[in-house]
């Protein structure tokens, strides 16, 4: 495995998830898919440590979850966005933005 | 939602995770596989990406954090299996602790009833019994007039009432049958808040001489005498040949303890009828004790100073009965339960020692056993059990074992309360009430968590924390330094409060063999003391009542089997008769306060043969002093050494007050420890005096159709109780006797306090030492065993088994050593409490704790010489393989 992926900072595996979830409904696997393809496979994420926190954000009530059919027929377990989920996801966004303009911002200037 | 629904719920998740988790694996598994990858190379490719699946699956029910429940049912169902799979170390500790919370749990049952729980009577917060204060005593009976003045006077009372013990016997139901009799104001029941379940209470013209003869009976005697019938109010009762009419019956559970009020009263008369000039003589007593209840905002110290202002007007009224009378008063449960309660603390804190011991047991064996488990939790650790989790484990399962503990304990307690009881029939007031209730069970649960806690915490603590990689390198082999010397610590701790109970237990067992020692100043063995009573006057003339009492004597000392017999007016160490005299030549002092006090026996000539009483001069008394001879009397020595010191006390003449006799002093005997074998000396009163019934004057001669009485018997004195009824019966039909008991009894009894204090405490000691040596051997076992390859080492290079044995030894008398001397300085401080039941014994007796050591030492030393001995046996090449 590369040394020079970076964990997934603390904080953000949750907006990363809700983000994701929010392109439609979503099981586990395929989520961890995602972050590794979205990701370029910068980040390094143990797959066993997705699920707990899909079953927080669960128990927050940001996300919920069906059981369904794949398209290969198996029973798996869907993730979808709550609205509860949809707001705290953007109010997180624009924090994000901000923070990660604010730290661009002093990147750029500092000498 | 239901339970049953939110249950499955629950029970689906853990599966739908289960499932979830299991897509993902096998989701990946088969991606691998599509990109060429062989199957199972696929698969644990799958796994390694996924990572630790436990651990994944434990966060996501901590992230839920629903999940409380079913982890302490996981816990618990863990738990009995475990503690199933090693019966052994199940039982030891269960027993071990059961022990310990049964006698604890014992203890407090006794202790919620007697100090803890309040009198069965409305308000009783406010009732306080009510005394005379004389210079014998802070807590005397009270003259019956000197009792109507301070009830009509007072105003801090709403109520007061006088009580005292009669002897009546039934006539009419067949055989003559004795009754016990409290004579009671009208005032009585209502004042304590008990009403008759059927009929009423006294009226106050009742309790009045001249007043209708009525009687209240207890439920016992309902249900005997007349089955329970509702229709017994208005029969009739024939009580010393007088026809009693009956008004009402008490409920069953009354009791009433202060005072001399007796137990399993069958009838309840009113107080104010009985005419008996001693009765109403306001300078004598007739053993009449009193209770009042308090107007409410009156306390006590109001109440005090009212009724010392009355003592002062009564003195001043009645100068020659009441100078020098006062008031106590002390609140009932005082009254009740003062003498017990500091006995009965001290038993309770051994209890509670017993009970740390057993903890400190149990704990050296959870430790000893963590050792040995330290695997199994770094395992489940590595599998993702968070060291919390560990740690509820742990305490879940020290739960179960208390928890199974306190179910066998109460077991324990409920047998041993019974027992622990018999002891002290007597001594220990509200013994009935003792039962297992709400307070003992949350006393049991309490003590029970706190066991769990306290000897939980430690080996919970050290385990949850061990570190799983040391462990699994040591593949459980490794000894802990640290859970050694906890173990160490934990049994000096029991040592030293083995210590301190068997220093308790035997500095009372030394002062106990001290007080049997006492000579009472008479034999008692083989001595039987009864009651005889007759339902009328024994004749209708003073000299035919003198000729029954003789023929009554005669008759008693022809029984076969009875050497001699004599009536009595009081026994000594169960009565307290008292009469005031004054020396003849010398004036009659103004008031019945200055004159001299002495012990005053009526008795018959053969009393000192029965009694064994010794004589030192003179002559004892005779037959031939009778109505007709010179009045004489007997003194003891302490009278002799008291009143005439060196001069010769024969012949001298003495003033009985209230009798009104003036004998002769013909002889002088032993003195004989009236006031117990331990605080006779003690008491104000000492000096005693011996007076013949047949020369009793005839004014009182009608008073007395009661009589003590007591007999020398040639086998064990029980065995002639039959052959006196039958004797006695051929002289009178009439005549009843009853309450046979040996005067051996009577010194037993008289010692039950302490021989209470006694027994448990020696239990205690006895458990705790078995409990101490449980620890020592087992923690001896323990540490032999796992130096078995180190021993292996040293024998093979050449180490004699001398040596093995020493190394091992010096290891538990090193314990043992630091407990016993810990224990002394503790049993120094504790057995301090004990002083007030020692006699003649120091509570620091060295003595006792020389042989205190010295059992604790042997103990100690049995109990690591035999774990030792299979240290020497060890073989070094079986130990050297076995790692």
């Amino acid at each position: 495995m590369n040394q020079d992926k970076a964990a997934i900072l603390k904080g953000t595996l949750d907006m990363l998830i809700l983000k994701i979830v929010a392109l439609g409904p979503i099981h586990g696997y395929a989520i961890s898919q995602r972050i590794q393809q979205i990701s370029r496979d910068h980040f390094q994420l143990q797959q066993g440590s997705l699920y707990p926190a899909l079953h927080r954000l669960e128990n927050r009530d940001w996300l919920e979850a069906e059981w369904r059919d794949t398209d290969t027929g198996r029973e798996a377990k869907f993730y979808k966005l709550t609205k509860k989920g949809r707001k705290h996801l953007e109010t997180e966004m624009e924090s994000w933005d901000r923070t990660a303009q604010a730290v661009a911002l002093i990147l750029r200037t500092a000498p | 939602m239901n339970w049953p629904s939110r249950w499955s719920r629950k029970r689906n998740r853990e599966s739908q995770l289960d499932s979830e988790l299991r897509f993902h694996i096998e989701q990946r598994t088969e991606e691998l596989i599509a990109d060429g990858v062989e199957a199972s190379e696929a698969r644990r490719r799958a796994m390694i990406e996924f990572g630790g699946i436990e651990s994944a699956k434990e966060e996501c029910r901590e992230a839920r954090g629903t999940y409380f429940v079913e982890g302490v049912v996981q816990d618990i169902r863990y738990g009995v299996r475990t503690l199933r799979k090693s019966p052994a170390f199940a039982a030891g500790a269960i027993l071990t602790l059961a022990l310990g919370i049964g006698t604890s749990t014992g203890l407090f049952s006794i202790a919620d009833a007697v100090l803890i729980n309040p009198l069965p009577y409305t308000h009783p917060d406010r009732l306080v019994a009510i005394y005379a204060r004389t210079k014998i005593s802070r807590r005397f009976p009270v003259s019956y007039p000197n009792f109507l003045d301070w009830a009509r006077e007072n105003k801090a009372f709403s109520a007061m009432a006088a009580f005292r013990s009669g002897q009546f016997v039934l006539t009419g139901t067949g055989v003559p049958e004795h009754v016990r009799v409290e004579m009671v104001s009208a005032e009585f029941l209502p004042l304590l808040g008990v009403a008759p379940v059927i009929g009423r209470q006294f009226t106050p013209e009742e309790d009045r001489l001249g007043g209708k003869p009525v009687a209240l009976i207890s439920n016992g005697f309902w249900k005997q005498k007349f089955g329970g019938a509702p229709n017994v109010v208005g029969k009739s009762l024939t009580l010393n040949d007088e026809v009693y009419t009956i008004a009402g019956v008490v409920p069953a559970g009354f009791r009433y303890w202060s005072g001399n009020f007796r137990r399993n009263v069958d009838l309840y008369v009113p107080i104010g009828q009985l005419d008996n000039p001693l009765f109403r003589d306001r300078s004598a007593e007739m053993e009449t004790d009193a209770v009042g209840r308090l107007r409410p905002g009156v306390t006590l110290a109001q109440a005090q100073a009212e009724m010392d202002a009355i003592a002062t007007h009564l003195a001043e009224q009645h100068p020659n009965a009441d100078k020098g009378i006062g008031i106590t008063l002390v609140p009932l449960r005082q009254d009740i339960v003062g003498n017990i309660q500091p006995i009965l603390l001290l038993v309770l804190a051994a209890a509670g020692f017993v009970l740390l011991i057993a903890c400190a047991n149990v704990a050296n064996l959870l430790l000893a056993r963590s050792a040995g488990r330290a695997k199994e939790f770094a395992v489940r650790a590595a599998v993702g059990a968070g060291r919390g989790r560990v740690f509820r484990q742990l305490l879940t399962e020290n739960v179960i074992l208390s928890v199974a503990s306190s179910a066998v304990g109460l077991g324990f307690a409920a047998c041993g309360t019974r027992a622990a009881l018999s002891f002290l029939p007597e001594t220990l007031p509200r013994a009935s009430e003792v039962h297992f209730d709400g307070h003992v069970l949350f006393f049991t649960v309490a003590a029970c968590l706190a066991c769990a806690v306290v000897f939980g915490f430690a080996p919970a603590m050290k385990t949850a924390r061990a570190d799983i990689h040391e462990v699994l390198k040591k593949a459980g082999r490794g000894s802990s330094g640290t859970r050694h010397h906890t173990q160490r610590v934990f049994v000096a701790v029991e040592m030293a409060l083995a210590v301190v109970l068997l220093a308790g237990a035997g500095v009372m067992i030394r002062s106990l063999a001290r007080l049997w020692s006492v000579n009472p100043g008479f034999d008692p063995h083989r001595v039987l003391t009864f009651v005889v009573s007759s339902p009328q006057p024994l004749g209708s003339t003073p000299s035919k009542v003198r000729a029954a009492e003789r023929q009554i004597r005669l008759q008693l000392g022809a029984v076969p089997g009875i050497e001699a017999a004599s009536l009595v007016g009081s026994l000594p160490i169960q009565g307290r008769s008292l009469l005031s005299f004054w020396m003849a030549g010398e004036p009659k002092p103004a008031t019945g306060a200055q004159m001299k006090t002495a012990i005053f026996y009526l008795v018959q000539p053969d009393y000192f043969k029965v009694m064994r009483i010794p004589l030192m001069r003179g002559r004892l008394l005779a037959s031939e002093d009778n109505a007709r001879s010179p009045q004489v009397v007997v003194i003891d020595q302490q009278f002799a050494r008291e009143y005439f010191g060196r001069q010769n006390p024969i012949g001298r003449k003495i003033h009985l007050y209230i009798i009104g006799a003036s004998p002769e002093i013909v002889g002088v005997v032993g003195h004989v420890k009236q006031w117990g074998l331990a605080s006779d000396s003690q008491s104000p009163v000492q000096a005693q005096m011996y007076f013949p019934i047949s020369q009793m004057p005839d004014n009182l001669t009608g008073g007395g159709s009661v009589w003590e009485a007591v007999a020398r018997t040639r086998g064990s004195s029980m065995s002639a109780v039959v052959a006196i009824r039958r004797h006695l019966a051929r002289l009178d039909t009439q005549l009843a006797a009853y309450d046979f008991q040996s005067m051996d009894a009577i010194l037993s009894d008289s010692l039950a306090e302490r021989r209470f204090a006694m027994m448990l405490l020696s239990v205690f000691s006895g458990f705790a030492v078995l409990l101490a040596c449980v620890g020592i051997y087992g923690v001896t076992s323990h540490v032999v065993g796992e130096r078995t390859h180190e021993i292996g080492i040293r024998v093979a290079l050449g180490a004699q088994r001398g040596d093995v044995l020493r190394t091992v030894i010096r290891d538990g008398i090193f314990m043992a050593g630091i407990g016993i001397v810990a224990g002394i300085c503790g049993a120094l401080a504790f057995t301090r409490l004990l002083s007030s039941l020692l006699f003649q014994i120091a509570p620091t007796d060295p003595a006792t704790y020389s042989a205190v050591t010295v059992i604790l030492a042997t103990v100690a030393l049995l109990a690591s010489y035999i774990p030792a001995r299979r240290a020497t046996r060890v073989d070094p090449v079986v130990a050297l393989r076995q790692e």
